[in-house]
């Protein structure tokens, strides 16, 4: 449990991270919490010849809104993403579910863009980005890009991120007024990470208007799945005593999770469709004005 | 590479310095360097919770950091934390059997130290979904909740004397 050697690099403005990452390449790490990369190099699962720390880069440690956004610069610790005001008035969804992640010391350490970059396919904040369509701000010595975090995730631990590159902030839309939304997750034990996770954002609708849906489901997938579940709902009234219980099997029918000896698929299955049926009945409760 | 080099850490208020390998874990370096054996270490991954410190005032693994990162920072180790005698929480934990082997107890009480200081007045839930990441082996965890509500409760009142 001890790392292999590496040579340490501590930036203190973003283009010399910048310049650090591009001198060096595929040799160099950045690390930032290091709640997930930490445990990596201590197993040796990656061995970086240079690792770049990004904890000097406090510029990048913020939440700001606007009318229609809730930026997060990618330093940001999970605490305060669970605990801003901003984010509960504006994406309780995104706070509820940065509030399950690891453990109380974890999350004092572990960042936002670490987490997305890190991309494991269960985990809570890759998934409400992909959900929401977040934005992901991207930044190199060639530039900037802003990539939809539907196309950032290409698959398990794998992101839209050239050597040289580093995430520099997010961007959640704020959820609209009358939003409802719910996460839950399942894991063997508290702070573990999720076997499933699920996440949703519901409007009812106006009368005559068709209810919104959106939902992602976590650990089903090589990358977070967000299903287009349009059609299905199409002329149901989703307000119905059991719609949330048909949805849910729906939804563990639509899936196909790997199988393997440790989590079988069935399992999983299962698990998926005890978690959707918990998040659309605790989303349609809020989006009534209701506690869940 | 990777070459050892001097660096300065202010460790429970007092400047010390020693020559790391970048790779040094701070746990690592607060035992071995520094003799402040306070500090268990588990796990080494960030499970168990046995070498949480205090980062700048906040909990954090110092399995999962390396020293070097550390300068500019101010650590606090369970050695700091009964300087005039035990602190409040440490003494409940003794009057609650909050312990046995005392392996998990170091990690335990900087965690909550920090916890306690954020939130006087936790619930019961919140407790223990704090103390989730600290395992201990030997108490089932029942005595260490009731310690924290009772350290807590006595912190409150001091607080409002």
């Amino acid at each position: 449990m001890k790392p292999a050697s590496f040579d340490y690099h501590r930036p203190q403005t973003i283009e010399a991270a910048l310049d650090l990452l591009a001198r060096y390449g595929e040799a160099a790490k950045p690390i930032a919490g290091g709640q997930s990369l930490g445990p990596m190099l201590n197993m040796r699962l990656a061995r970086p010849e240079h690792l770049v720390d990004l904890n000097d880069l406090v510029e990048l440690d913020y939440v700001r809104e606007t009318d229609t956004e809730l930026e997060i610069g990618a330093l940001t610790r999970h605490h305060r993403v669970a605990n801003a005001v901003e984010v509960g008035r504006s994406h309780p969804l995104l706070a509820s579910a940065a509030s399950t992640i690891g453990h109380y010391p974890i999350r004092q350490r572990g960042t936002l863009g670490g987490s997305l970059v890190h991309a494991d396919p269960a985990a809570q904040l890759p998934l409400i980005a992909v959900l929401g369509n977040a934005k992901i701000i991207v930044r190199g010595q060639s530039g900037t890009r802003e990539i939809e975090a539907g196309d950032f995730f290409k698959s398990v631990m794998t992101v839209d991120l050239r050597y040289g590159e580093m995430v520099i902030a997010v961007r959640f839309p704020k959820l609209l007024p009358g939003t409802g939304w719910a996460f839950d997750m399942f894991s063997r034990r508290r702070g573990d990470f999720a076997i499933v996770a699920v996440a949703a954002t519901l409007r009812l609708g106006d009368e005559g208007h068709q209810p919104v849906i959106e939902m992602a489901l976590g650990g089903v997938d090589a990358v977070p799945l967000r299903l287009d579940l349009g059609d299905w709902f199409e002329n149901r009234d989703i307000t119905a005593a059991g719609w949330t219980r048909e949805a849910a099997a729906h939804v563990a029918a639509t899936i196909s999770p790997e199988d393997n000896k440790m989590v079988p698929a069935d399992f999983r299955r299962e698990i998926a469709d005890m978690l959707c049926e918990n998040v659309l009945t605790a989303a349609i409760a809020r989006a009534r004005g209701e506690t869940p | 590479m990777s070459e050892a080099r001097l660096i300065s850490l202010t460790v429970n208020g007092e400047t010390r310095e020693t020559l790391v390998e970048p790779r040094r874990l701070l746990s690592d370096v607060l035992r071995e360097d520094f003799a402040l054996t306070g500090t268990h270490v588990g796990c080494e991954h960030g499970v168990c919770g046995a070498c949480t410190v205090l980062i700048d005032e906040k909990p954090a693994r110092a399995c999962l950091t390396y020293a070097i990162q550390m300068e500019g920072h101010e650590i606090t180790t369970i050695e700091a934390v009964s300087d005039a005698g035990l602190s409040p929480l440490q003494r409940a934990l003794h009057e609650e059997h909050g312990l046995q082997c005392g392996f998990c107890t170091p990690g335990i009480v900087m965690t909550f130290e920090a916890f306690l200081r954020d939130t006087p007045d936790p619930g019961e839930e919140e407790v223990r979904d704090v103390l989730s990441g600290n395992l201990c082996r030997c108490t089932g965890y029942q005595n260490i909740v009731s310690a924290v509500m009772k350290a807590a409760a006595e912190m409150r009142e001091a607080a409002g004397d």
